[in-house]
């Protein structure tokens, strides 16, 4: 086996394990089981879910972000599991809770400024060892820019230049504390670009792992390139073995172009599990969450956002609308689109005819994401060789269930991993850039 | 002035001295919390205290701090000029998530055109327009907190529904520096607002404390001053139409101790102050954290306990219990429930 850059390689790669709460979306169950009812927000499940990750030896715990209630037909969306804490505040209080677990906020880079922001993520890296780690999203919609003074005049095409330079201007404050600075120029810098004209003396000083570890989350070219020039992790959506192999090889390729190497990015794909005694088993519970996870009223809602034109007189359990979609509403705000919804809506009717589906039915095959169905040992195995192919260099695993959804995984897969030599045994580290791996910045 | 029957508020700075870390952090406020303050202080600004001085973030500090400790009220210093209200208002929330009820916040404004050539937004503005928009900032960080009622969270299986949505408030805020939309990305918190404290020490100050705040903060080692300033601060509380005794006035001394009699000799001076009606209570900011805090807890405490005049546990559980200050009703719920009548 050979790596990208062409060297034979002698061990194995060793996958990279993080943890992302349960948040808002359908995937996050929370109405059957007695386990789901724990709280979304109470800080003893955060202290649950990041303790278990930790036992099992974990890289970080991920916490996303989303800063406006989605909107359907113009009121706030109800189905699903809603109401967070803000990331990097929940953090700081894991690090307590925690000893080497790295510690990853997303936070967006359009409605903040890169002086607040590198501080308070250097101060979580001070507060938590060298733990701390920033998930760079971009997204600059109007409608999240409602609560901000900024606005969401961002246009797409800025979205990723505004990201760079804000990455780069944090850095370079996270660099203006240099190691037996003269106190007197202490934290001075001066940056006057193209978004941020900027000077003073920052006030942190630089943290234990010089920089967090930056992670990128997006697909577009713009971003695969950000990612690239930037980013120490790519969070990607790119599940399947053929799909991830060409996403790794892609953004793995473009790094030569910025000078960095392919062991400098990790690439770490958003997955769920569902693990069995049986084969037979975990796809029966595997059915059976899906069901809990499309509810007839989520059926329908997700079927208007692709038909924009209100459903809702419309049976869950029968078919498909023959009714023409909408193709220029949007009936959903704060939430990705789909890029092209003639394809969708086509794609959707020939599933549901060729199998004779009802609504429910259809989007519960049409969205079906989960990744790694079977017992311990075969989801083990299937996740070591997306690993040892080239599809990844690791998972963030996004459990169904808060805050227990990751117990089974952690006493049943990590072992299996760990016997196959490709998982670790105990941290080594105390930095989440040990952990990685990664070098120290300079 | 009648004498205060109310029992002393306790509250102690913990930053200063030695290099911040979250260890001596930690340590500090479990030191305060065994001597049952009401709550601890941590100071922040935009840009460096002093030159060549460096800080933490004081929010996430004391976040680092809550799982650490039980009972003891956490308050950092919030800046609003620069900061997003919005943010503001989801780290404040969350801090009350994370302390289980024991937040606070110092709101402060940055009023330097050094701190405003950090973040390059707009030119720095006189300090009164600053504390105008800093009250319009703690009104509508409130309103974000109130967006979600307390039981809007209903997770009814039989409609599929997580929340109540009429049960969540856009909160619309349009002020001439900014604007919001809402409702907040974080359920109400525990205290319903977590504790807004002011220092009230510059007379421009005055009426964005009396209106907003439920402490006040009075920086004098002077009874006379604090006297008056108590005195102007209750008055101009009525005026906005609030109770009095809703605005809790502590008196900021600085403290340097020396010696166990230093201790002894601050607790007689806090008693007198106390029943001359001076102050409902002390902030005090050591000099030494390490050393002062020991003889804060282990000297000038007692004596105040053993006068009847401080608590010896925590009877409660949030900062507002410790503070006797009511959970705020919710404004949105209320509205609602008048219109439905
Ligand atoms: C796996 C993944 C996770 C993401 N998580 C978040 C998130 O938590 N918050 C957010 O605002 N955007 C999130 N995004 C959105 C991206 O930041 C970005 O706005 C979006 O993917 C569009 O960018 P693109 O055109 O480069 O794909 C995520 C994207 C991906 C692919």
């Amino acid at each position: 086996m050979t790596d990208t850059s062409g060297t034979p390689r002698t061990s194995r790669k060793s996958i990279h394990l993080a943890a992302h709460f349960p948040g808002v979306n359908n995937t996050t169950v929370w109405s059957a089981s007695p386990r789901a009812l724990g709280s979304q927000i109470d800080f003893a499940s955060f202290t649950h879910l990041a303790q278990t990750a930790e036992r099992g030896l974990f890289d970080f715990f991920f916490l996303a972000e989303g800063l406006r209630l989605r909107e359907h037909q113009g009121r706030v969306h109800d189905l699903d599991v809603l109401g967070r804490p803000e990331a990097i505040t929940v953090l700081s209080a894991l690090a307590a809770v925690t000893e080497r677990l790295g510690l990853a906020a997303t936070v967006n880079a359009t409605f903040n400024e890169p002086y607040e922001l590198a501080r308070r993520l250097a101060s979580l890296d001070h507060l938590s060892g060298g733990r701390a780690a920033w998930n760079v999203v971009t997204s600059s919609d109007a409608f999240t820019g409602e609560n901000f003074r900024r606005g969401g005049f961002l246009d797409r095409a800025d979205r990723y230049t505004r990201a760079a330079e804000f990455v780069a201007t944090a850095r370079e404050l996270w660099d203006s504390w240099p190691p037996g600075a003269e106190r007197a120029r202490a934290g001075a810098f001066a940056h006057h670009g193209h978004h941020f004209d900027i000077e003073g003396r920052f006030s942190v000083e630089r943290g234990p792992q010089g920089h967090p570890v930056v992670i990128q989350a997006g697909d577009s070219s713009e971003g695969r390139e950000f990612a690239a020039a930037t980013a120490d992790i790519v969070f990607t959506r790119h599940g399947t073995l053929e799909a991830g192999r060409q996403f790794y090889a892609d953004v793995k390729g473009r790094l030569a172009a910025h000078g960095r190497r392919p062991e400098d990015l990790k690439i770490m794909p958003g997955v769920t599990f569902v693990l069995g005694d049986t084969a037979a088993e975990a796809q029966e519970k595997a059915a059976e969450i899906r069901h809990q996870q499309i509810s007839p009223q989520t059926a329908l809602l997700t079927l208007e956002q692709i038909w924009g034109v209100d459903l809702s007189r419309y049976d869950p359990d029968g078919p498909l609308p023959d009714i023409e979609p909408d193709y220029d509403a949007q009936l959903s705000q704060g939430r990705v689109r789909h890029a092209d919804p003639r394809a969708v809506v086509a794609s959707w009717r020939a599933l549901a005819e060729e199998k004779g589906l009802s609504i429910r039915q259809t989007v519960i095959e049409a969205t079906g994401r989960q990744s790694f169905i079977g017992t311990p040992a075969a989801v083990a195995d299937e996740m070591d060789t997306f690993v040892q192919t080239d599809a990844a260099d690791g998972f963030i695993l996004i459990p169904h269930l808060t805050p227990g959804g990751l117990d089974d995984f952690v006493e049943q897969v990590v072992p299996l991993l760990q016997e196959r030599g490709s998982f670790r045994t105990r941290y080594t580290g105390s930095t989440l850039r040990a952990h990685l791996g990664l070098a120290q910045p300079s | 002035m009648p004498p205060l029957n109310r029992p002393l508020r306790l509250a102690v700075a913990i930053d200063g001295g030695a290099p911040q870390t979250a260890s001596a952090f930690v340590d500090r406020a479990q030191l305060a919390e065994r001597g049952a303050f009401d709550f601890v202080t941590l100071d922040d600004s935009l840009g460096q205290p002093a030159p060549g001085v460096a800080r933490l973030d004081a929010l996430a500090a004391l976040a680092r701090v809550a799982p650490t400790t039980d009972r003891i009220g956490l308050v950092p210093t919030v800046t609003t000029t620069h900061t997003e209200p919005f943010h503001v208002s989801t780290q404040v929330a969350t801090l009350d998530w994370v302390s289980r009820g024991r937040a606070g916040w110092i709101v402060e404004v940055s009023a330097t055109e050094a701190e405003a050539r950090l973040v390059g937004r707009r030119p720095a503005a006189p300090a009164p327009e600053l504390w105008h928009e800093a009250g319009e900032v703690v009104d509508v960080v409130t309103r974000l907190f109130d967006s979600w009622e307390d039981d809007a969270e209903i997770r009814d299986v039989a409609t599929g529904r997580f929340v109540d949505r009429d049960k969540l408030h856009y909160v619309d805020f349009e002020s001439a520096t900014f604007s919001v939309r809402g409702p907040s990305i974080v359920p109400r918190p525990p205290q319903g607002h977590p504790v807004t404290v002011i220092d009230a020490t510059p007379s421009h100050v005055r009426a964005t404390a009396a209106r907003y705040a439920d402490v006040a903060l009075i920086r004098t080692d002077d009874p006379d001053v604090a006297r008056v300033a108590r005195a102007d601060l209750r008055e101009r509380t009525r005026a906005w139409g609030r109770e009095p005794d809703r605005l809790i006035v502590l008196a900021s001394l600085p403290v340097d101790l020396d010696a166990s009699a230093d201790a002894v000799a601050l607790a007689e001076f806090a008693a007198s102050w106390h029943t001359d009606g001076v102050a409902d209570g002390f902030h005090f900011r050591p000099r030494d954290p390490e050393r002062d805090l020991r003889l804060l807890v282990d000297g000038t405490v007692p004596v105040l306990q053993h006068r009847g005049l401080a608590r010896h546990f925590y009877p409660g559980a949030t900062l507002r219990e410790h503070l006797g200050l009511p959970r705020p009703a919710n404004r949105y719920a209320l509205a609602r429930e008048a219109s439905a009548r």
